[in-house]
């Protein structure tokens, strides 16, 4: 009878203890679980993000360009302009009648469209939104364009313009 | 808040349901339960082949462009050998995995009524797979993928009447060329697949609906000595950890034996020496090469006619099974369909073996 009654006691305080356990156990395998699960996503996500990333580097590494040279680039035309790549953008290079030289960068500020030169009106046109900016300083004139054309510097030698950052 | 959210989107896709009928889902428990695994175990597989394969897409590029692009891929781009090899070696993990879920289905009888759908559905999903292996296997163009997709395509051609035209139209021409890497590009990425995952919809449709098939000697037990356990979670928590298995085995293959790329294609070089199909064709290619040696000279070509013909009545045979072994009290035929099992496993295991050992 007195072992009977004893039972219960022992009985409820080893399910209180037991419980206790399993409790810190529990939150030691949660934790456990999900950084095992986050070295996986890592695992597997490293090297997809790399995969993906490959050609960013790439571009970054051809953006990084601070001077491009244009062979026979001065016997531009008085009146006229080309486009030539400077790093991964397009650039535009401009003879003036005046005869002299002005190169920008020859996207838009508004929204990367590339501009071009329209000689009849002596200025600079972006035709996706209507942007125009002076032909001589890159300053946006009419239009939604908000920044300026990013210029750089020319060097006109006897076979070539040599075009660099300033 | 959380209930709240639920509630809202319970009220209109009525989502308790589902989670009624996944509670009361079971999974039946016996001596031989590890082989409901091997489904599960072919659609991860399948699953690593739509990620790694949209990865891939990234930077492949079809026709004349495709061996330099796999190059590519290969050695230039970060990690692209890795989502390469797991690609190449999930296709092979796959094909291990239908095979192993197809043969424990045909042994455990599963495919008995009302499962016919569920059997005649996992053979299409099947030859799929195979054709999935092949088109993928011409992709990187070089040496081995050319001459493999030759000899292969060699076998339709050897039909009658539609044989030729039918493969020149596969082929894009009279010979394998970049026109061919195309066409096989445009079924690999997008008909396959948009055959295939209907395919499969229905395919695990019915295996809700029927649930899972037990052994014909658990069925002759009583209801009550029948153990099984519920699906979720305690089934499907199983399935995942195989799935994590699978994963494991993945990644070591694909990390420490990189799929290669041989030398460019080129269709004025001999074939290499001891160029031989992909294992699961081998068993295929022997049985072939073996009745061709049976027929010589001008009966070269019945002999290879013969054994495309064996192969489809086999095939044919193997398909209907259902339907001549589908009542679950069949005794003697029952056990004939089992013997037929282990005579066609047995063909295909030694027709391999000899096919290696003979290159």
């Amino acid at each position: 009878m007195s072992n009977a009654a004893e039972q219960p006691i022992s009985n409820s305080l080893g399910a209180t203890s037991s419980q206790e356990e399993s409790l810190s156990r529990r939150a030691f395998t949660k934790v456990l679980f999900t950084g095992i699960g986050l070295c996986y996503a890592g695992a597997i996500g490293y090297p997809i993000y790399k995969y993906l990333a490959s050609p960013i580097q790439k571009s970054m590494e051809a953006a990084k360009v601070s001077e491009v040279r244009l062979p026979e680039a001065q016997k531009l035309a008085p009146g006229s302009a080309l486009l030539f790549k400077f790093g991964t953008k397009p650039g535009i290079l401009i003879h003036h009648q005046d005869e002299t030289w002005t190169a920008m960068e020859a996207v838009c500020t508004h929204m990367a469209c590339t501009v071009q030169y329209q000689p009849e009106s002596n200025r600079l046109f972006c035709a996706c939104h209507d942007g125009v900016y002076d032909v001589k300083t890159g300053q946006a004139v009419s239009g939604p364009p908000p920044k300026p054309l990013k210029t750089f510097k020319v060097t006109v030698e006897n076979d070539a313009v040599i075009i660099s950052k300033v | 808040m959380m209930k709240a959210l639920y509630h809202w989107v319970d009220e209109r896709l009525g989502l308790s349901e589902l989670a009624k009928l996944a509670a009361k889902k079971t999974v039946p428990v016996h001596r031989h339960s590890f082989w409901y695994f091997w489904g599960g175990i072919s659609l991860f597989f399948f699953l690593v082949q739509c990620v790694t394969g949209v990865l891939l897409l990234v930077y492949y590029r079809p026709g004349p462009e495709a061996y330099e692009s796999v190059r590519q891929i290969t050695n230039e781009i970060h990690f692209g050998w890795l989502i390469r090899s797991a690609h190449s070696w999930s296709a092979n993990l796959m094909v291990v995995a239908v095979f192993v879920h197809m043969f424990s289905v045909y042994f455990m009888k599963a495919y008995r009524s009302p499962r016919e759908f569920g059997w005649w559905s996992g053979m299409l999903l099947l030859i799929i797979t195979l054709l999935f292996g092949f088109s993928g296997y011409l992709l990187p163009m070089d040496e081995l993928a050319y001459f493999a997709t030759k000899v292969g395509l060699s076998i339709p051609e050897a039909l009658p009447i539609i044989g030729q035209p039918m493969t020149n139209l596969f082929r894009g021409g009279l010979e394998v060329s970049e026109l061919t890497v195309q066409r096989f590009f445009a079924l690999h990425v997008v008909v396959m697949p948009a055959i295939f995952l209907p395919i499969l919809v229905f395919h695990l449709w019915l295996v809700q609906k029927h649930g899972n098939a037990t052994l014909p000697s658990e069925e002759a037990k009583p209801e009550s000595e029948r153990k099984s356990i519920p699906f979720f979670p305690n089934f499907l928590m199983q399935d995942l950890a195989m799935w994590l298995i699978a994963l494991n085995v993945l990644a070591l293959c694909a990390s420490l034996y990189p799929w290669g790329i041989g030398e460019e294609a080129d269709p004025l070089k001999p074939a290499p020496e001891g160029i031989h199909p992909e294992w699961y064709f081998m068993s295929a290619f022997q049985t072939l090469k073996l009745i061709g040696k049976l027929f010589s000279g001008e009966l070269a070509a019945f002999g290879e006619g013969l054994g495309i013909t064996l192969f489809t009545l086999g095939l044919i045979l193997w398909t209907l099974i259902p339907l001549y072994d589908g009542k679950h009290e069949n005794g003697r035929r029952a056990r004939n369909a089992t013997y037929f099992g282990l005579l066609a496993l047995g063909i295909i295991v030694v027709t391999t073996i000899w096919g290696y050992m003979s290159l």
